[in-house]
């Protein structure tokens, strides 16, 4: 064999081989898919920008945890208990503004220190302990729904909600940017212009673009980039790829780790702060069962279970599906309720198709 | 690469001293006696076979050598100073490389990010700090065609690659961070005949460059292949060193067995093991 300097097999790689190698393949394809199903079978509206907005609102509440999650996934860990820290992160959140009247300057950095401190400790049980981050977290998932409700009842004297968030940080100047629809102004403007949907009053039909879609797609950006283009990504696929070889190379594992889980949980209190100031109150229901929707966003998106691959693009992708799926059943004479078949069976072949990707990757036969 | 098999045995340079000396190494675990005084050490630019049957002391003795066990008695000089390697760390940094048989290698990942992991050049500052993909890429694909294995791209996963090529990746990737000493452990074990022509091809390379191999296998032809000088161990203590030329297989042979038995058996096998 000869030792040229260009090797001639590189032309086999086309740029669809290549593209195929990409871990969000799946979610993309999905989501085309699923936008196919919904143009054919749902009402026209839905593809409006009003009703883009209404799915990609749910999307997006839920597509913020989903990529935290897609991260821990990726790094080897799982996290359940997500759902419950969006009620107690929301908790928290609720009873600094409402019983201790503290600005939102002063709340909301408090409750992202404090989820991150729950999750400091989850992941410390993980890492200290070895046992399996599904086991621990699980744990978690009772205990933070279960000290929502206590500490709810604590708040209220009784009550599982607590109102009064709106009027609480009704004149906060930090509102609009977790609360409310972002560029009135534009859209206002593109109204008068006639160049979107308007009301009689001359109105326009969407107000704005609602913030948590911005925070995603920002998280969902600033994740992507963390994991391609930065050492720490490396480390975080290292880490889930294998901890013996990656600390074995100098990878502060544990440390990944630790910060993931952190992260995850400041993911739920962001959610939590959204949807808290987005409601003007909040209840021990926050988040029920969002655990098991972004994780399987993140998988629809990509990730092993086994962790070391994923994407944060596919899990950004994952959740608009949900979304889709959610919103869009509306839209349609469908029954609501297969939403839950939809699900169920997106999950399958997105863990089926993850497999053979797996297999494909890592040349197992 | 793959039909080249005549390797080039240079004499190693014995005008410089060695990189590593051990000198009486012992090591006991509580009251077993893993090693009862080994010497050993490596000149630049050789390859120094450590060989054992299984039990022999190899695998702690190559610990020792990188770190992972402190000696309880003798002396480690590394370029003639005495040093005391408190972890794995220390020893790499000073130029002491180890390939273990897992390789420390994730099949998931590309090959750039396996090489380059723990260790990823950047560009930029602050918040701007970012990986230098063009640099990973170019260099991997350098590295490995160095060591005559043209890989289809740099993004390739490890997983793809054979057994001999993921030796070699991990080989390139201790000698591009500086390894003065390479210590491999049983690269050959688990390959096929033509896998395991690469990696001597790769240990040969290696060789070339100044760098000092320590290949540790308990196959007396593949340690023969590119093997300058030969140390063989046995029930914790040298059997002897013999250099290149002055040792025949079968006498190896007999040696790593503890002239046990082998002698009657080698008969009946015609000389295949």
């Amino acid at each position: 064999m000869s030792s040229t300097t260009t090797d001639e097999r590189l032309k086999t790689e086309s740029f669809l081989a290549r593209f195929l190698k990409r871990p969000e393949l799946g979610a993309l394809a999905g989501l085309i898919l699923v936008t196919v199903f919904f143009f054919v079978t749902a009402d026209g509206s839905m593809f409006t920008l009003s009703g883009f907005m209404n799915f990609m609102q749910p999307a997006s509440q839920l597509g913020i945890l989903a990529i935290g999650a897609a991260l821990l996934m990726i790094c080897g860990e799982f996290d359940l208990s997500i759902g419950s820290m969006v009620a107690f992160a929301g908790l928290f959140f609720g009873v600094c503004v409402v019983t201790w009247n503290l600005p939102l300057l002063v709340s909301i950095p408090a409750t992202l220190v404090f989820a991150a401190l729950v999750g400091a400790i989850n992941g410390s049980i993980v890492l200290r302990s070895g046992l399996p981050s599904f086991i621990v977290t699980l744990a978690f998932l009772f205990i933070l729904r279960g000290l929502s409700l206590v500490g709810l009842k604590w708040a209220t004297g009784g009550n599982t909600q607590l109102r009064g968030v709106r009027e609480a940080v009704e004149d906060d100047w930090l509102a609009p940017l977790f609360s409310g629809d972002a560029f009135p102004d534009l859209f206002n403007w593109l109204a008068s212009k006639g160049l979107i949907d308007t009301f009689n009053s001359g109105l326009p039909k969407v107000p704005g673009i609602p913030v948590e879609i911005l925070w995603f797609i920002l998280i969902a950006l600033i994740a992507t980039y963390v994991l391609l283009r930065t050492p720490v990504g490396n480390w975080i696929f290292a880490a889930g790829g294998d901890k013996n070889a990656a600390s074995n190379s100098g990878v502060p594992v544990g440390k990944i780790k630790l910060s993931l889980f952190m992260l995850t949980a400041c993911c739920a209190a962001l959610v939590a702060i959204i949807t808290v100031l987005d409601a003007g109150s909040t209840d021990a229901r926050r988040g029920f069962q969002k655990e098991f929707e972004a994780i399987i966003a993140a998988v629809i998106g990509g990730c092993l279970l086994t962790g070391g691959y994923g994407s944060a693009i596919g899990a950004f992708f994952g959740s608009i599906i949900f979304g889709m799926v959610v919103i869009g059943l509306t839209y349609t004479n469908f029954d609501q309720d297969w939403f839950q078949v939809f699900l169920g069976g997106m999950l399958l072949i997105a863990v089926l198709f993850n497999n053979a990707i797996r297999k494909r990757v890592t040349g197992e036969r | 690469m793959a039909g080249d098999t005549k390797f080039h045995h240079g004499d190693p340079r014995t005008e410089v001293g060695p990189i590593v000396e051990m000198k009486n190494i012992e090591k006991h675990f509580g009251n077993i006696i893993a090693l009862a005084g080994v010497s050993f050490d490596v000149l630049p630019g050789e390859c120094h076979c450590l060989l054992g049957d299984n039990g022999a002391g190899k695998s702690t003795f190559i610990k020792t050598m990188s770190g992972v066990h402190k000696p309880t008695k003798g002396d480690i000089l590394f370029e003639g100073k005495t040093m005391d390697f408190g972890s794995p760390r220390d020893a790499m940094e000073a130029g002491i490389a180890t390939v273990f048989q897992d390789l420390a290698m994730i099949p998931l990942m590309s090959v750039s990010r396996n090489f380059f992991m723990g260790r990823e050049p950047t560009k930029g500052g602050g918040i701007t700090k970012r990986l230098d993909v063009d640099k990973m890429n170019s260099v991997v694909m350098e590295e490995m065609r160095n060591m005559g294995i043209n890989l289809r791209a740099p993004d390739q996963a490890v997983g793809t690659l054979s057994g001999g090529e993921r030796q070699t990746v991990a080989i390139a990737r201790a000698v591009y961070f500086g390894a003065k000493v390479l210590i491999l452990d049983e690269p050959t074990s688990a390959l096929g005949v033509r896998q395991t022509s690469n990696v001597l091809a790769t240990i040969d390379k290696v060789r070339k460059q100044g760098v000092g191999v320590v290949f540790i296998s308990h196959n007396v032809r593949h340690a023969l292949a590119v093997g300058d000088r030969f140390t063989v161990l046995n029930r914790g203590k040298t059997l002897g060193t013999a250099k290149r030329g002055e040792i025949s297989p079968e006498e190896l042979q007999d040696l790593m067995a503890g002239g046990q038995e082998l002698a009657q058996l080698e008969g009946s096998l015609g000389g295949t093991v």
